[in-house]
C-alpha cells in the first residue's frame, strides 16, 4: 500500500493521490502530477520524492512557499499525518506503511544492489536486481536476501511483542526521577538528578563507579580504582548492584544518598 | 603500570582487546561473528544476512578467512613493507585481498548450495601496526573511536540512509525516523567482486576503538555509547558488557557484537626488528 496525499480545501476533500512515482510534482500547470488550479500556487510549486517507504517534500522555489504542520518549510521528511499547506489548499500525507510494517520488519539488514538512483526507482518492497547473464534463477534468490525471505513474516511479527511488553512494567522505577544527594565532603548538600542512562561517579583513571538506569531500575557498578564502593556499609562485588530508595553509597570517603523524588 | 611514552612495545602488549557477541533478546540465531588476533593486532567483526542459518555461515566464513589469512601472512611479512606494483602498504593489501577472498568463498558457497543462495555479510576489520590502524569495511558495521573526551565515527556506513544523508535529502535528526535503516548498499559475498573501503588512521596512546554491528548503534544512542566508553575505559570487559546490556535493555531486536581495543602504549610493526631492517634496506 503506497503512501498517499489527500488534497482538501476548507475541510472538503478534493482528491487522493497515491505516491506511486519516485517523483511527483505539485503545481498550478497542467503537466504536474498533482494540479492545484489556484493563482496562489506556482506553476511548479513543490515535489515529493519517494524512496522505498520514505517520502521527502521539497519546495521548488515557489513564490508563496509552503507550510508543513503550520511551519514554513523548504525541505521536509514527511511523517504520517503531516499536513502540507499551499495557499488555502491542504495536502495530508498518509503512510499506512507505518502501521503495516512495524520497525521489527526492518531490523534485518538487507542488501540493496546497484546505484541508489536505480534502487530508488524500484517500487516499495521489491528491490531491483540487475539482470545477470548465465544465472536467470539466481536473481530471484538474491532478491530475497534478508528479511523478505518467505520464512520470515511469522518470525518478524513476533519480535515486536517482548520489548513492548517489558516496557510498561519497567516504567515503575525508571519513570520516577532518581537523585543522588551528596552527604559529606566539600560538596555536601549537592543533588544530582539521574536523568541519563549512565552517570559517572569519580574520575576515569583513578576511581570510577557508574550508576546505570535500566528497565528494572537503577544499578551501581564498580568500574576501576583500588577500593570498591560501599552500599549501606557493604562493599560491592564485581557485579552490578541494584539500588533501593534511600540507599547510602560511599565512594572514596564521600557518602551520598540515592532516593526517588516524588 | 605506566610506561614512558618513548618505549615501543610489541603490538600484543600495547593493545588490550575484548570481543563479545550476543544474540540479543529476540533472535534465536546469532548471525554476527567476531575474532581478535591479539598477536598480530587484528580484529574482525561481521554481521551476516540470509535465510535460515545462511547469515551465520556468511559472517563465519568472512571472519575466519580474514582472521586466519591475515595473521598467517603476517608471520613472514611486515605490514609496513610497500608493494612494488601498487605502492600500497602490505597491511592494507592484506585486508583488501582477504576481504576479496572471503567474498569469493561466500559467493561460491551461495552459488553451489541452494540453501545459501543470496547470503552475504557486512564486515569491519582493523589491523594495528606501526602506531596506526588500517580499517577496512563493507556495509553498516561500524568503528567508533574515543580519543580524549570525544567520540567519533571512523567509518561511514554503506547504506541507503547514509547516502540519503550525504546527498542532503535527509538530516541526521530525521534519519533516526527513517524506516530504511537496514538497507546496505554493499555487502561481502553478494557479487563476484566486492569493493571494500580502506583507510589508515594514526593511533594515539589512550585511544579506545569500538567495532560494532548495527545491533548496537540501532538500539543505543551515540550519546550513551560515548558516555559508556568514556566512563568505563578503565575496565574494558565491563564496558563491553554494559554496551551489550544497553542494546538488550533497549529491545535487543538484533544480534549485538562489540570489539573494544584500547591503546596502552606505542607499538611497532609486528615481526622482528631484523625483518624490518631488511625491509628498510629493500626500499
Amino acid at each position: 500500500m503506497a503512501a498517499k496525499l489527500i488534497l482538501s480545501m476548507d475541510g472538503a476533500v478534493i482528491k487522493e493521490y497515491p505516491l506511486n512515482k519516485e517523483r511527483m510534482t505539485i503545481g498550478r500547470k497542467a503537466h504536474n502530477d498533482i494540479v492545484i488550479d489556484n493563482l496562489a500556487v506556482s506553476g511548479e510549486h513543490a515535489a515529493v520524492v519517494t524512496i522505498m517507504h520514505d517520502s521527502f517534500l521539497e519546495d521548488l522555489d515557489s513564490t508563496n512557499g509552503l507550510e508543513v504542520n503550520g511551519v514554513p518549510t523548504k525541505k521536509h521528511f514527511l511523517q504520517n499525518n503531516d499536513v502540507i499547506e499551499i495557499g488555502k489548499h491542504k495536502l495530508k500525507y498518509i503512510n499506512d506503511q507505518i502501521t503495516q510494517t512495524t520497525s521489527a520488519d526492518f531490523e534485518r539488514t538487507m542488501v540493496m544492489r546497484g546505484p541508489v538512483s536505480q534502487a530508488g526507482a524500484a517500487k516499495a518492497g521489491t528491490m531491483k536486481t540487475p539482470a545477470r547473464p548465465n544465472q536467470p534463477a539466481e536473481g530471484e534468490a538474491a532478491e530475497r536476501t534478508g528479511k523478505f525471505d518467505a520464512s520470515l513474516p511469522a518470525k518478524a511479527a513476533a519480535p515486536a511483542t517482548p520489548p513492548a511488553a517489558s516496557r510498561p512494567a519497567a516504567q515503575g522505577d525508571t519513570a520516577r526521577v532518581a537523585v543522588v544527594q551528596i552527604l559529606t565532603g566539600p560538596n555536601a548538600g549537592k543533588e544530582l538528578e539521574l536523568v541519563k542512562n549512565l552517570t559517572t561517579l569519580g574520575k576515569p583513571g583513578l576511581q570510577v563507579a557508574v550508576l546505570t538506569r535500566r528497565p528494572q531500575g537503577f544499578f551501581i557498578t564498580h568500574v576501576e580504582g583500588a577500593s570498591f564502593p560501599l552500599v549501606n556499609g557493604q562493599a560491592l562485588m564485581n557485579q552490578a548492584h541494584q539500588l533501593n530508595d534511600h540507599d547510602v553509597i560511599e565512594l572514596a570517603g564521600i557518602k551520598m544518598e540515592f532516593y526517588f523524588k516524588g | 603500570m605506566r610506561r614512558p611514552a618513548g618505549v615501543i612495545m610489541k603490538v600484543e602488549d600495547a593493545l588490550e582487546m575484548i570481543c563479545q557477541t550476543h544474540p540479543g533478546m529476540v533472535r534465536s540465531h546469532n548471525e554476527d561473528s567476531v575474532a581478535c588476533e591479539s598477536a598480530c593486532g587484528l580484529v574482525v567483526l561481521a554481521d551476516g544476512m540470509g535465510g535460515y542459518n545462511a547469515g551465520e555461515v556468511a559472517s563465519g566464513i568472512a571472519v575466519s578467512v580474514v582472521a586466519t589469512e591475515v595473521s598467517h601472512s603476517l608471520q613472514n611479512n611486515s605490514p609496513i613493507r610497500r608493494d612494488e606494483e601498487t605502492g600500497d602498504e602490505y597491511g592494507v593489501l592484506l585486508l583488501r585481498d582477504n576481504i576479496q577472498r572471503a567474498n569469493a568463498a561466500i559467493y561460491y558457497a551461495a552459488q553451489s548450495q541452494p540453501q545459501y543462495a543470496g547470503m552475504g555479510t557486512t564486515i569491519v576489520t582493523g589491523l594495528f601496526y606501526d602506531n596506526r590502524v588500517a580499517v577496512a569495511h563493507v556495509g553498516d558495521s561500524r568503528l567508533y573511536r574515543l580519543r580524549g573526551e570525544t567520540m567519533e565515527a571512523v567509518t561511514r556506513d554503506h547504506s541507503l540512509l547514509q547516502e540519503q544523508i550525504d546527498s542532503g535529502m535527509i538530516s541526521i535528526e530525521d534519519a533516526r525516523l527513517s524506516k530504511n535503516k537496514n538497507l546496505v548498499t554493499r555487502a561481502v559475498g553478494i557479487d563476484a567482486k566486492v569493493a571494500s573501503e580502506i583507510h589508515v588512521h594514526d593511533v594515539l596512546v589512550g585511544d579506545v576503538y569500538l567495532f560494532c554491528s548495527d545491533g548496537l548503534n540501532d538500539m543505543v544512542e551515540d550519546e550513551d555509547i560515548h558516555s559508556t566508553l568514556y566512563a568505563m575505559q578503565g575496565n574494558l570487559p565491563l564496558a563491553a558488557e554494559q554496551l551489550i546490556q544497553m542494546a538488550n535493555d533497549g529491545g535487543g531486536r538484533d544480534n549485538v557484537s562489540v570489539i573494544l581495543v584500547k591503546v596502552k602504549g606505542r607499538f611497532s610493526a609486528p615481526g622482528s626488528w631484523l625483518a624490518r631492517m631488511l625491509d628498510w634496506f629493500r626500499k
